[in-house]
């Protein structure tokens, strides 16, 4: 495997991280960070930060007593799940897809089962949980991604290629992370086809959404 | 009170060396030390977290024997024992109260190290620490809604700028010691 690493400009937000190590993401949303710190030693060692604040909590939070015979269970249970488990063998990648999207896919690139959207663009949507929506997008290069407003959240990693918006410029290893505030037409770097992992959670998490989409109109 | 601090210090310290002899022994006084501690308190963290006691007491079980199988995968200059028990109770919540995979980063390439370096150990140690007195200190409010962000009652998109925690020191601590792996693993 190489260690030639992208040089990584758009990293992930503080919220994003500490929920995702409190682990209360849907799975769609962790599915992308988990690809994007596979990516990233720095949004790696900030994630480490954020499970140190959950061993802080678990050190600080009201112990419950357990009963009489749990010691025993537990013992009982390691001596029925036998030896301990072997080191585990490396996890699969390919050179586009890092280890947790390579899980999903059960494959490499070829792998992907891709639908046509329009004007050359393809998506393959991954299987996840329902309450967000993980898909892989293919824009070939200079194509413009079709009109996608985003009413929720939407995190788009970029696997290969590059896009731009009018945000940024994003490399491979770099996150754009955008509500419905941003209204943006991301296009295809012209030097290379562009594949992304896009995660929203707008059509599914409605209700979810209300206390957003209330606030413009509280504040009046 | 420093005696309390020292006595915390000398209880972690135990802590990783107990993990070390439920490794290399399969030592079961180690690993009794071990769940008295910490079977309680991850017992009451799934409860706050929505739990009810017996499906606690069923999680808290698994818990406590995943520690033991995955013994020789800790990795004590990266995470202290409390936090590593933190990453394993939440996949189980994760796995139990919601019912979803969760996906996992890949480890580094160059794996983990054989033999962490004791003043590594030791320096995670004491910032751990301190990052607990730090979120201990915090003035209610803050504390209060960390603690709802990590029991789950709050969404990502609810979860504000947390300005109060003082995550600095711990992060460049673990990108030190990733840093370090990756030199020395070449």
């Amino acid at each position: 495997m190489t260690n030639i690493r992208p040089e990584i400009k758009h990293h992930l937000t503080d919220p994003l991280l500490m929920a995702y190590s409190a682990g209360t993401l849907p799975e769609a949303f962790s599915l992308t960070v988990a690809a994007h710190v596979s990516m990233c030693d720095e949004c790696r060692a900030r994630l480490g930060s954020f499970d140190s604040v959950g061993g802080a909590l678990i050190e600080q939070t009201e112990a419950e007593d357990v009963s009489e015979d749990t010691f025993a269970a537990t013992m009982a249970r390691i001596r029925a799940g036998g030896p301990r488990d072997a080191k585990p063998a490396p996890r699969t990648r390919s050179d586009v897809l890092p280890a947790p999207i390579h899980d999903y896919i059960g494959g490499g690139l070829d792998a992907v089962r891709w639908r046509h959207v329009g004007m050359g663009v393809k998506q393959a949507v991954l299987p996840t949980a329902r309450d967000a929506t993980a898909r892989l997008l293919y824009i070939p290069a200079g194509a413009a991604v079709p009109d996608h407003g985003h009413r929720g959240t939407e995190l788009t990693l970029v696997l290969q290629g590059a896009f731009v918006d009018e945000v940024d410029h994003f490399g491979p290893g770099d996150i754009e992370v955008a509500n419905e505030d941003l209204d943006h037409t991301p296009v295809a770097d012209i030097g290379a086809d562009c594949i992304c992992l896009a995660a929203t959670d707008a059509p599914l998490r409605f209700r979810a959404m209300i206390p957003r989409l209330a606030q413009p109109f509280l504040r009046i | 009170m420093t005696t309390t601090n020292e006595r915390r210090e000398t209880e972690n310290e135990d802590w990783v060396a107990c993990i070390a002899l439920i490794r290399d022994d399969g030592d079961e006084r180690a690993f009794a030390r071990l769940f008295a501690h910490f079977a309680p308190r991850v017992k009451g963290f799934l409860m706050r977290s929505g739990s009810d006691a017996a499906q606690a007491e069923e999680t808290t079980q698994e818990v406590m024997a995943t520690l033991w199988q995955k013994a020789h995968l800790f990795d004590p200059s990266r995470a202290t024992a409390a936090t590593w028990i933190f990453t394993i109770a939440r996949n189980r919540k994760i796995d139990a109260l919601r019912r979803q995979k969760r996906p996992e980063p890949e480890d580094l390439p160059w794996g983990q190290d054989p033999e962490p370096d004791q003043a590594d150990v030791l320096a995670l140690q004491q910032e751990s620490d301190q990052l607990g007195t730090a979120i201990a200190a915090l003035p209610e409010k803050q504390r209060v809604l960390i603690e709802k962000a990590y029991f789950g009652d709050l969404s990502h998109s609810e979860i504000a700028e947390q300005t109060g925690l003082p995550l600095g020191t711990i992060k460049s601590r673990i990108r030190l010691a990733l840093d370090r792996l990756r030199h020395e693993m070449k």
